[in-house]
């Protein structure tokens, strides 16, 4: 299936699932009883867990004991074809005989939150999985709001799995924390693993990389997204040249992370050699002139990452070469990279314009009017990122040509407080104007109008994610002085399959009462800087019925709010809290309360733990009780 | 007279990009940390707030400049002898403006009726004027700076 969305959230948007998660689900029912459908979490998926359950009945004489055989066997072979998580979860709820089908040919454990459950216990029941998905920190861990060392390890995984099973194949992981060790032991322990993909992580370098390279003889995807990769000099290693001699694999190589100079004629050969390549993203140490050499090499490319984009020293490379190399990738459908674009060189892209489907132009240092020509031919665009250098003017010629723009993401090139913004509520409405089936935005500005925020709401009622980061903390509307509450409720009012919110400016309690009153269907909520009093907190956690991951910084809640959650908090992947007005005792108290719930308490050093006040929480469901590997600055409650 | 004012105004030694006001907003400080520092020294006259705006810092260090330092030479019609200055020290075309005038204070003269235009030369070896590019931009192909002084307005119609 070709993968055409960019880097990271992939997972994002799909629905999480509660209901495998009840301890009485995963320990595989009490007694003779199956798993209760009961006992998902409240207020959660509507009325079930009422009449119709088996164990209801009169029993009737037991049958003979191969037809319980023969039937897991027919489940088995339904169920395999069930490939959503959602829809395996509800499956595994019906009784014990499908839990036990379901478990055993679920093929892909995906674990949102890899401290909720243990490696020994997760594949315990899921013994025949081949793919493991990962997730470790949650998502303000990019913004340096965790310690190093705080936690997310996958060696315990790794581990566990070489115990449980040889077979896996594919391994994917989110934030968390993997060492050379690690990626040599899996190298080594699984024969047909094929596929990794790491996103954000660290702890690894080129040693590491070496090692797959090497020894995963049936690699197909090695994909690398900004992760944080070690790369001190003396340790460098040569992971390209590592790769067998013989024709490989390869599907798909991502290395745009990995910022060490890379030995091309190692990787021209190893394209060369790859018949079945069709995602390459390079790293900005690639030249321009190399890069042209690859897609000679490799023209059924359908995704590129171009690397720099920019002739390296004492390269004369000619526009016409270039522009002849694109010409002859007619597969390409997703571009990115542009590390350092030369912009007289960006024409060269023209020629698969009219096919792009992703276009990442969000390390290019480009005006509007060079953008201009590029975009006016990429009529099919559904994912767009791009630097607010083209300013509003380049929104205008993006609202213009991508009328089928699903996904748009404007990043900041000067990420301050204060730097001057070159795209603002003018942007955003022509966006909205022109682009009015999009899906997702992600909106970095200095200035914003309520009344630009609501023209989005109603023209583009598709909305399922909704991030505007006005940069400067408490900014009003620009124009009226007012607060951003009404702009962020008429999203949540009119946009009604969002469920994806991050606010910013200055916001009252006001808005929260908007959000829990509308947002009914909204999972993950980000919020800084924002509302006034413990209300906010309380409406958003009472109102919210379908939260699971609310992330909140710099906002004047406390205790009272923390309390309010109390019913919700085992329906939530996760809560963060930083900088807010939490004492001890209130999270004490939850953590009391809530057996099945970790409440950690962080603090920058270890004696930032003895203060009455709460500087960092992150509290989140576990059927495992605290963590053993928790460093000395985490105190578990 | 209104006419050599407003002449003397429009050549007057600014670096904003095309169509930018004077706008005399102090120049934006972003930060350099290293991969893993949370605050940068430089930065000291400023709240520090860690991760806001929440940009991960990948991001944040890929837009930083390769070069760890970039010398150029300046040379000013009428001075006796060059300077160097540090590209890398400026985020932006006013706050190099406003260094260079500093720099060739001492050789202003008749500032009245003087106007000078900035300009480099770049990797072709081509002078162009100073501001029409992205700073970024700028910086990268820039391998010389020149400033052009002339008094009255024959030199433009060269």
């Amino acid at each position: 299936m070709a993968r055409v969305e960019e880097a990271g959230d992939r997972d994002e948007n799909k629905e999480e699932e509660t209901s495998w998660w009840s301890p009485e689900a995963v320990e595989g029912g009490r007694g003779g009883e199956g798993p209760s459908g009961g006992s998902r979490g409240g207020g959660g998926g509507g009325g079930d867990g009422d009449g119709g359950r088996p164990d209801t009945q009169p029993q009737p004489p037991p049958p003979p004991p191969y037809s319980d055989q023969v039937l897991e066997n027919v489940l088995e072979n339904v169920l395999q074809f069930l490939v959503c998580r959602r829809d395996r979860n509800a499956a595994s709820l019906v009784c014990r005989s499908w839990y036990r089908s379901e478990a055993q040919t679920r093929r892909e454990l995906f674990v949102g939150n890899c401290y909720a459950v243990s490696p020994a216990r997760a594949l315990r029941r899921f013994c025949g999985a081949r793919a493991l998905v990962l997730k470790g920190r949650p998502r303000f861990a990019d913004f340096n709001l965790f310690p190093l060392g705080w936690g997310a390890r996958f060696s315990p995984w790794i581990s566990a799995m070489a115990s449980a099973s040889p077979w896996l194949e594919r391994v994917c992981l989110k934030r968390m924390t993997v060492s050379d060790a690690d990626l040599a032991f899996l190298a080594r322990s699984f024969p047909s693993f094929c596929d990794l993909t790491l996103i954000c992580c660290d702890g690894f370098g080129t040693p590491g990389l070496a090692v797959i390279a090497e020894l995963c003889r049936n690699l197909r995807v090695l994909d690398l997204i900004e992760n944080d990769v070690e790369d001190e000099d003396e340790e460098v290693v040569d992971w390209i040249s590592r790769f067998p001699e013989t024709t490989t694999s390869l599907e798909s190589l991502s290395f745009e992370c990995v910022n060490c100079p890379v030995n091309f004629s190692a990787l021209e050969a190893l394209v060369a050699r790859s018949p079945s390549l069709r995602r390459l993203r390079v790293n900005q140490n690639v030249s321009l002139g190399q890069l042209r050499r690859l897609m000679v090499r490799a023209p059924h490319l359908t995704h590129l990452g171009t690397g720099s984009f920019r002739s390296g020293i004492d390269e004369d490379l000619n526009a016409t070469d270039l522009e002849q190399a694109f010409l002859a990738s007619k597969s390409l459908i997703c571009l990115s990279g542009f590390r350092e674009v030369a912009p007289e060189y960006l024409l060269a892209v023209l020629p698969v314009c009219a096919n792009l489907v992703s276009l990442n132009l969000s390390y290019a240092v480009i005006t509007a009017e060079q953008l201009k020509p590029v975009m006016l031919e990429c009529h099919n665009l559904r994912t767009f990122w791009v630097l607010d250098t083209v300013g509003d003017e380049g929104l205008r010629t993006v609202a213009k040509a991508c009328k089928n723009l699903h996904e748009l993401r404007v990043f900041p090139f000067e990420a301050t407080e204060d730097s001057e913004g070159s795209v603002s509520d003018a942007g955003l409405v022509a966006i909205s104007n022109g682009c009015r089936k999009l899906r997702s935005i992600l909106f970095f500005c200095q200035r914003m109008t309520n009344a630009a925020v609501v023209t989005m709401s109603k023209n583009c009622p598709d909305l399922v994610v909704f991030r505007l980061c006005i940069m400067g903390r408490h900014r009003p509307d620009h124009v009226t002085g007012e607060s951003m509450d009404e702009g962020f409720g008429a999203i949540v009012m009119n946009c009604k399959k969002l469920t994806r919110l991050a606010v910013s400016g200055l916001l009252t309690d006001k808005v929260f009462e908007y959000i829990a009153t509308y947002g009914k269907l909204v999972r993950t909520l980000s919020v800084a800087f924002a509302g006034n009093t413990d209300l906010s907190l309380k409406y958003v956690l009472e109102g919210c019925h379908r939260l699971q991951k609310l992330e909140i910084r710099d906002s004047p809640f406390g205790d009272a709010g923390l309390l309010s959650g109390i019913h919700h908090y085992y329906n939530m992947r996760f809560l963060w809290m930083s900088s807010c007005k939490l004492s001890l005792n209130g999270c004490k108290e939850v953590a009391q309360r809530m057996p099945n719930l970790v409440v950690e308490v962080i603090g920058d050093r270890p004696k930032d733990l003895d203060s009455d006040t709460v500087e960092k929480l992150y509290l989140y469901r576990s059927l495992e009780g605290p963590r053993d590997d928790a460093p000395p600055f985490v105190s578990i409650l | 007279m209104e006419a050599e004012t407003d002449n003397l105004k429009a050549t007057e030694l600014r670096l904003g990009l095309p169509g930018s006001g004077a706008s005399d907003a102090a120049p934006p400080e972003s930060s350099r940390p290293s991969k893993r520092s949370l605050n940068d020294h430089s930065q000291a006259q400023k709240a520090q707030l860690v991760g806001w705006p929440p940009v991960r810092s990948y991001r944040k260090n890929a837009m930083k400049a390769e070069a760890a330092g970039q010398l150029v030479k300046v040379s000013m019609d009428g001075a006796p002898y060059l300077r160097k200055i540090d590209l890398t020290a400026f985020k932006g075309y006013k706050e190099l403006s406003k260094a260079l005038e500093d720099m060739f204070k001492a050789f202003e003269g008749c500032k009245g009726s003087d106007y000078a235009i900035t300009c480099y030369e770049d990797k072709d070896g081509d002078l162009m004027l100073a501001g029409d590019v992205p700073w970024e931009m700028f910086t990268s192909s820039c391998k010389k700076l020149r400033i052009i002084r002339s008094s009255g307005s024959e030199s433009l119609k060269k």
